[in-house]
């Protein structure tokens, strides 16, 4: 077959035939991955719920935007046989060291944390992603604290917090993300 | 063409990340590790597979003027496709290779082949060529992952085999380079025996 002629009409159709199979198959694929794409979602924020909160049956979502925050943090109380077990906070922080990254916080007793789990994070591999648990055991140091007397600040801050060696923002911002989430739990049971 | 020499040149003679060096920013950014190198290298060499299928398919229809805009969309069409199915049932992976699955469309290594290769060959040649250079590349990227991995964090394939830390440099920027430079180097000296 001869090669097509690059004329006006020719270039148009086959632009238009090209964009339009690209968009149809995409349309199908979309369609396709959305329902494991959002049940792939969902089971990852259940399983950081379950790393950082004792057996609960039953959630409650709740979203709240803090005051001059600029995403809304998600809180998740849970409920095992109607008792209140604790909440799971999906909170963050924007003094990272590579920009904000996420965490997941459960505060049982309304301040003692009972687990963290790191969500989302662009820190260093190998220094700064030490925050996370399958890397180092830094953030066992969080479990059982009773945030109404901790002082949540790394040791180089006046604070009761062992930094990660030659990671010190990322642990700072670690504890801001905390720090965040607390607050705002407190705000909430204030009303 | 031979197709066997067709099919082998994309792991040594043409290697695109060692002898081309084409796609760099992917193939420096994220072989941190074994298994991110294999992942990304799998995914670029599936969408160069079926780009250059369908490029080959459909090079007469394509008025010379258009060409490289509708390959573009070609590519990217089969980028979103692995993005999407990736992020569906490997999440994890999708995670770790986070914003370089969106980037194969700009790789130079997929536009190069469709354009160079495939809108000259028939449809067999194209197929072949997509899968030897896409499997070389997934290769490079492997080996410079796991080179990385190994000294970097002590560990292959997320199996640690010290209990130390490792050299921190090979994790980071300048130990894919370092790395990357050896292998040119060491793929240079082959290539002259």
């Amino acid at each position: 077959m001869a090669k097509k002629e690059s004329s006006f009409l020719n270039m148009v159709l086959t632009l238009f035939v090209v964009t339009a199979v690209g968009a149809l198959a995409l349309g199908g694929v979309y369609n396709l991955t959305k329902e494991p794409i959002a049940i792939a979602k969902k089971m990852k924020v259940e399983k950081a719920i379950g790393e950082v909160l004792p057996s609960f049956d039953s959630l409650v979502e709740n979203k709240v935007l803090p005051e001059g925050g600029k995403d809304s943090l998600t809180f998740y109380e849970a409920f095992n046989k109607g008792d209140t077990v604790g909440t799971a906070i999906r909170t963050y922080t924007d003094i990272g060291f590579s920009g904000r990254f996420w965490i997941m916080v459960g505060i049982t007793n309304g301040s003692v944390i009972s687990g963290t789990s790191v969500l989302e994070h662009k820190e260093t591999p190998g220094l700064g992603d030490k925050m996370n648990k399958s890397k180092s055991n830094w953030s066992q140091q969080f479990d059982g604290k009773d945030l109404a007397n901790f002082k949540l600040k790394v040791k180089k801050d006046g604070g009761e917090v062992d930094a990660i060696t030659a990671a010190t923002i990322s642990s700072r911002a670690f504890c801001d993300a905390v720090q965040r989430g607390y607050d705002e739990l407190k705000k909430m049971e204030g009303k | 063409m031979n197709q066997v020499s067709n099919f082998t040149k994309g792991f040594i003679k043409d290697n695109p990340v060692l002898v081309l060096l084409l796609g760099l920013c992917p193939t420096l950014a994220v072989t941190t590790s074994a298994i991110n190198g294999l992942g990304m290298g799998l995914a670029t060499a599936f969408v160069l597979t079926m780009s250059n299928l369908v490029v080959s398919l459909i090079k007469n229809l394509i008025p010379d003027k258009v060409r490289i805009p509708s390959f573009i969309v070609i590519i990217a069409s089969f980028v979103t496709i692995v993005e999407l199915t990736m992020q569906a049932f490997t999440p994890a992976l999708f995670e770790a290779l986070g914003i370089f699955i969106p980037l194969i469309v700009v790789n130079c290594i997929v536009l190069g082949r469709a354009e160079a290769f495939a809108s000259k060959n028939n449809l067999l040649s194209a197929v072949i060529d997509g899968l030897g250079m896409g499997l070389g590349f997934a290769f490079a990227l492997t080996l410079l992952g796991s080179i990385r991995e190994i000294l970097g964090s002590g560990a292959i394939f997320s199996l640690k085999f010290l209990q130390a830390d490792g050299i921190l440099v090979f994790i980071l920027p300048p130990g894919a380079f370092i790395t990357l430079g050896y292998l040119i180097a060491v793929m240079n000296r082959l290539k002259k025996a």
